[in-house]
C-alpha cells in the first residue's frame, strides 16, 4: 500500500473513531461547520429512539406553546460546561455561544392504538455566527433522523386528544422557514425559552422541580430573576385576557412584532404590545388580500365571526391561514379561546 | 480490526474522496467563474429548487429551463448575491395551481438579488414576495392568474417590501385581486418598461420614497396607478413619486378586491389616484378611457388612531399629460367619493378631481405656498376640486370647476438612480 493511501485511510480511521466517540462536550458548536448528516451523530441522546438525553442534557418545558398539528414536542437544552444564561425582563434567555436547543416533534400518541412516531428533530445551535438552524427528519424505521435542507413533507397519521385518528400532510420547515420566525431584525433567535414562559415544574432524571429553580442550581441563571409569569393559555381558570394575550404572543408574536418578519402589516400580536390598533382592535388589513375574507377589521371587539384575526386562525388554504407556515390543521382550543376573547372585548 | 470494520472504512474513505472532488470542482468553479445549477422540471421540482436555492453561494445562478415546474409548497431564497434565472416568461412556469403549503410563490430575503425571464402562476397567496432586502431586480418577470380577475386570485404579483434600490423592468402582472405591481415601505424604485393588466391595481407605490414609474401600461385594470400613503405602519409619510410617460388606459374591470383591502374602495374605471403622499409629480402621461375619472387626488378617509400619519396628499404636481374620454359610466358603488363627484358635476365627470381636504386650519387660512396643488400644461383637461365648506354650508359654491386656479410653475423632482448594476 502506498504511503498516501496509508495515511488516508489512517485519517479516515481517526473520523470514524471521533464520530463513534459521540461525546456531546467534545463538540466544537461555537466555530460549527460541518453540519452531521445524522442527528446520532451529536450524542445529544443515551437513547435516541427514546429520546432519553445524554447527561449534560436537559429537558425543558414551555408554560405556553405554539400550535404544531398537536405534535408532542420535547425540548432539550445543552449549556456549555460552566457558562452562564443571561436574563433580561421580557426577553428570550440568552444562552452562551455553543449552546444547543433540541426539539423533537413526535406523535405520541398515548392515548391511542397507534405507535408513537417521531417526525423531525430542530436544533438551533448558537455558534460564533450566531444561532444557527437545522433540521432532522426521522426514518421510517425511527432509528435515527436525516438531515433535510428543503424541509419534508410526511404523510401520517395520529390519535388526536379525542381519540380519533386524523390524517396529516405534516411539512417539515426548510431552513429559510425556520428563519422566517426565528428572525428578529435579521437576526436568528430562540422564541420559547422565555422566563415568562418556564414558571413550572419539569421531570428530571432526580425528579420533578421548577425549571427555573432547576437552572439556578445547575448555576445557570440567578435564583431570583423578579420575573413575571404568563398563563398557560389551555388553563380554564386563569384570566381570559391574560390566556388570549399568551396565546397570541407565543402562537403569532414572534412574527407580529416590530422587527418580525410580519412587521408590514402594523399588526403586533407579542405580549407586551399595548396599542388597540396595533394589536388589531378595528385595524384595516394592510396586505391581506382575499385572506380578509371580506371583512373590514383584525378584530372587532363583541364579534369574534366578524374578526380577520379568526377567520384567517380557522383557514386550511395556504393563501388565507395564519400562521403562514408550521400548521396543516387547526387549532380548536385557540379558536375557542380567542373567539371567547374578542367576545368579551 | 476486523474485515468488517475495515471494508466499512474503505467504503467511507471512498464516500470522503468522492466528496472530496466535488467540493473541490465547485470551488475551482465558484473561483473561475458563478456556478451556473441548471434544473429541470421534475417530479422533485420544488425539493430540486428548494434545496438549489439553500445550498446557494454568493454569485450563483440557479437556471430553470423551460417548461412548467409544478410545486405544490411556497419557495424561498435567502442567499444573498444569487440571480434565479428562466428561459423566458413564456417559457419557464412556475406553476402553484396545486400549492398545498406557504403564503407565496417564491419569497426573497436575501440582498442583491436578480429574478428574471421566468413566470409565476396562480400562487395562493402573493406571487413574488420581496422583504427588506437591498437591491433587487425583477426582469421580465410575468404573474399571473391564468383564470381571470376573481376575488380567489393571490394579493399581489410583484411585491417588493420594507426593501431599498428596487428596480421592475419588463415584467408583466396579470389578475392579482390587490395589485399586480406593488412596491410597499420601499425605498429608491424603478418600475419601467412593464404592463399591469386586469388587476384591481394596476401599479401600486405605497408608503415609499423615491420612485420613479415609466414607460409603463395599465391597462384593463379596476384602477391603474396608485400612490398610496397608509397609517399604522413602520414606514409612513409617502412622498417624491414620479409617475412619467406612462399609458393609463381602459381600467374598466369590476372592483374585485376582497372586501376589508384598501383597494376594494377604488371605483372601476380610475386612472391614477393619489392619496396623502407628498411631492408626487405625475407628467407627460396618456391617461383615458377610464369609466370613472382619469385622476382623482383624495385624502385617507378612515378612522385611525395613529397620531404620526398626516391624511391629506400635498406637493402634487400635474403636467403635460394627454387625457383622452372619461367618466362617461362612472362606479359610483365603491367609496362615498364617486357618487359626490357625480351628483357635483351633474353626471359630467372631470378628467382630475381633488377631494378638497385638509387640516381645518389650512382650510380656513389656506395651504402653504409650497404645499399647493399645481396643475398645468394638460391640454383641454376639465378639473372638479371641493371646496368643503362651500359643500357643507348653504348659499356657497361647493366645488372649483376653473382648472386655470391650480395653474403655476413647475418644480420638477428629481430623477431616481441607484446603481442598477448590483
Amino acid at each position: 500500500m502506498k504511503l498516501s493511501k496509508k495515511i488516508s485511510l489512517l485519517i479516515t480511521l481517526l473520523i470514524c473513531f471521533e464520530s463513534q466517540s459521540q461525546n456531546i462536550n467534545d463538540y466544537d458548536f461555537e466555530n460549527f461547520s460541518n453540519t452531521p448528516k445524522f442527528l446520532s451523530e451529536y450524542g445529544f441522546f443515551k437513547d435516541l429512539k427514546n429520546q432519553i438525553p445524554a447527561d449534560d442534557v436537559y429537558p425543558y418545558s414551555l408554560k405556553s406553546a405554539l400550535f404544531s398539528d398537536e405534535t408532542d414536542k420535547l425540548r432539550f437544552v445543552f449549556v456549555p460546561k460552566g457558562k452562564k444564561v443571561g436574563y433580561v425582563k421580557n426577553k428570550v434567555f440568552v444562552f452562551p455561544i455553543g449552546s444547543v436547543l433540541i426539539k423533537t416533534f413526535a406523535y405520541l400518541n398515548n392515548n391511542g392504538p397507534l405507535e408513537a412516531e417521531l417526525l423531525e428533530t430542530r436544533l438551533l445551535i448558537n455558534t460564533n455566527n450566531g444561532w444557527k438552524a437545522i433540521s432532522y427528519v426521522w426514518s421510517e424505521d425511527q432509528t435515527d433522523a436525516k438531515r433535510a435542507i428543503a424541509g419534508a413533507t410526511i404523510p401520517t397519521k395520529f390519535v388526536n386528544s379525542s381519540g380519533e385518528i386524523i390524517n396529516i400532510r405534516y411539512r417539515a420547515p426548510n431552513q429559510n422557514q425556520c428563519k422566517e420566525c426565528h428572525q428578529l431584525k435579521k437576526v436568528m433567535t430562540p422564541i420559547g425559552p422565555k422566563a415568562r414562559n418556564m414558571d413550572k415544574l419539569v421531570q428530571y432524571k432526580t425528579g420533578e422541580m421548577n425549571q427555573l429553580v432547576y437552572w439556578a442550581a445547575l448555576g445557570w441563571i440567578n435564583e431570583n430573576l423578579g420575573s413575571s409569569s404568563i398563563s398557560n393559555y389551555a388553563d380554564l381558570n386563569a384570566v381570559l385576557e391574560d390566556r388570549a394575550r399568551a396565546y397570541l404572543d407565543i402562537n403569532c408574536g414572534h412574527c407580529h412584532i416590530p422587527g418580525g418578519s410580519a412587521d408590514t402589516t402594523g399588526l403586533y400580536l407579542n405580549y407586551t404590545e399595548q396599542g388597540k390598533e396595533r394589536i388589531g382592535i378595528y385595524k384595516k388589513p394592510v396586505a391581506a388580500g382575499r385572506a380578509s375574507g371580506n371583512l373590514k377589521y383584525s378584530i372587532v371587539p363583541g364579534h369574534p365571526n366578524d374578526s380577520i384575526l379568526l377567520y384567517r386562525m380557522k383557514s386550511l388554504d395556504p393563501g388565507i391561514m395564519m400562521p403562514e407556515s408550521g400548521r396543516a390543521l387547526s387549532d380548536e382550543i385557540g379558536i375557542k379561546l380567542i373567539s371567547d376573547w374578542i367576545d368579551k372585548l | 480490526m476486523n474485515l468488517k470494520n475495515l471494508s466499512k472504512n474503505l467504503v467511507k474513505f471512498l464516500k470522503l474522496s468522492n466528496q472530496f472532488l466535488i467540493v473541490a470542482s465547485l470551488f475551482l468553479s465558484v473561483s473561475i467563474f458563478p456556478a451556473v445549477q441548471v434544473i429541470k422540471p421534475s417530479e422533485n421540482s420544488y425539493q430540486d429548487i428548494q434545496e438549489a436555492l439553500i445550498l446557494a453561494e454568493p454569485g450563483d445562478i440557479i437556471r430553470l429551463s423551460a417548461g412548467v415546474f409544478s410545486l405544490e409548497d411556497s419557495l424561498s431564497l435567502d442567499v444573498a448575491g444569487v440571480q434565479i434565472e428562466g428561459e423566458g416568461m413564456s417559457q419557464t412556469i412556475l406553476d402553484f395551481s396545486n400549492q398545498l403549503s406557504g403564503a407565496q410563490g417564491l419569497s426573497v430575503t436575501s440582498n442583491n438579488v436578480t429574478l428574471q425571464d421566468f413566470a409565476i402562476q396562480n400562487a395562493k397567496g402573493d406571487a413574488i414576495k420581496v422583504k427588506g432586502v437591498t437591491n433587487i431586480k425583477f426582469l421580465r418577470v410575468k404573474t399571473e392568474w391564468t383564470n381571470g380577475p376573481s376575488s380567489d386570485n393571490g394579493a399581489y404579483g410583484l411585491y417588493p417590501v420594507e426593501s431599498k434600490n428596487v428596480l421592475i423592468d419588463g415584467c408583466v402582472a396579470i389578475g392579482a385581486s390587490d395589485a399586480g405591481i406593488y412596491v410597499g415601505q420601499s425605498q429608491n424604485i424603478i418600475v419601467r418598461n412593464s404592463r399591469a393588466e386586469f388587476n384591481v391595481a394596476g401599479i401600486e407605490i405605497e408608503n415609499s420614497y423615491f420612485a420613479d414609474v415609466y414607460n409603463n401600461v395599465a391597462t384593463n385594470n379596476t384602477g391603474g396607478i396608485l400612490v398610496f400613503d397608509l397609517p399604522g405602519l413602520p414606514q409612513q409619510g409617502g412622498h417624491h413619486v414620479r409617475v412619467f410617460n406612462n399609458r393609463s388606459v381602459g381600467n374598466n374591470t369590476d372592483n374585485f378586491a376582497p372586501e376589508g383591502n384598501i383597494v376594494g374602495e377604488v371605483p372601476r374605471g380610475t386612472g391614477i389616484i393619489i392619496q396623502a403622499n407628498s411631492d408626487v409629480e405625475i407628467f407627460d402621461n396618456e391617461i383615458g378611457d377610464n369609466d370613472t375619472v382619469n385622476i382623482a387626488v383624495v385624502t385617507y378617509g378612515n378612522d385611525t388612531d395613529d397620531q404620526a400619519y398626516y391624511p391629506h396628499p400635498k406637493s402634487v404636481q400635474i403636467h403635460g399629460n394627454k387625457f383622452g374620454p372619461t367618466g362617461y359610466n362612472p362606479d359610483t358603488s365603491k367609496g362615498e367619493l364617486a357618487q359626490i363627484l357625480f351628483d357635483l358635476s351633474g353626471g359630467n365627470m372631470p378628467d382630475i378631481f381633488w377631494d378638497g381636504l385638509l387640516p381645518f386650519s389650512q382650510l380656513v387660512f389656506g395651504q402653504p405656498e409650497n404645499e399647493k396643488m399645481i396643475i398645468t400644461n394638460n391640454g383641454d383637461a376639465t378639473m372638479l376640486a371641493i371646496k368643503p365648506f362651500g359643500y357643507m354650508l348653504p348659499f356657497l359654491e361647493p366645488a372649483i370647476l376653473d382648472i386655470t386656479k391650480f395653474d403655476g410653475e413647475i418644480t420638477p423632482l428629481e430623477k431616481v438612480e441607484f446603481d442598477e448594476t448590483f
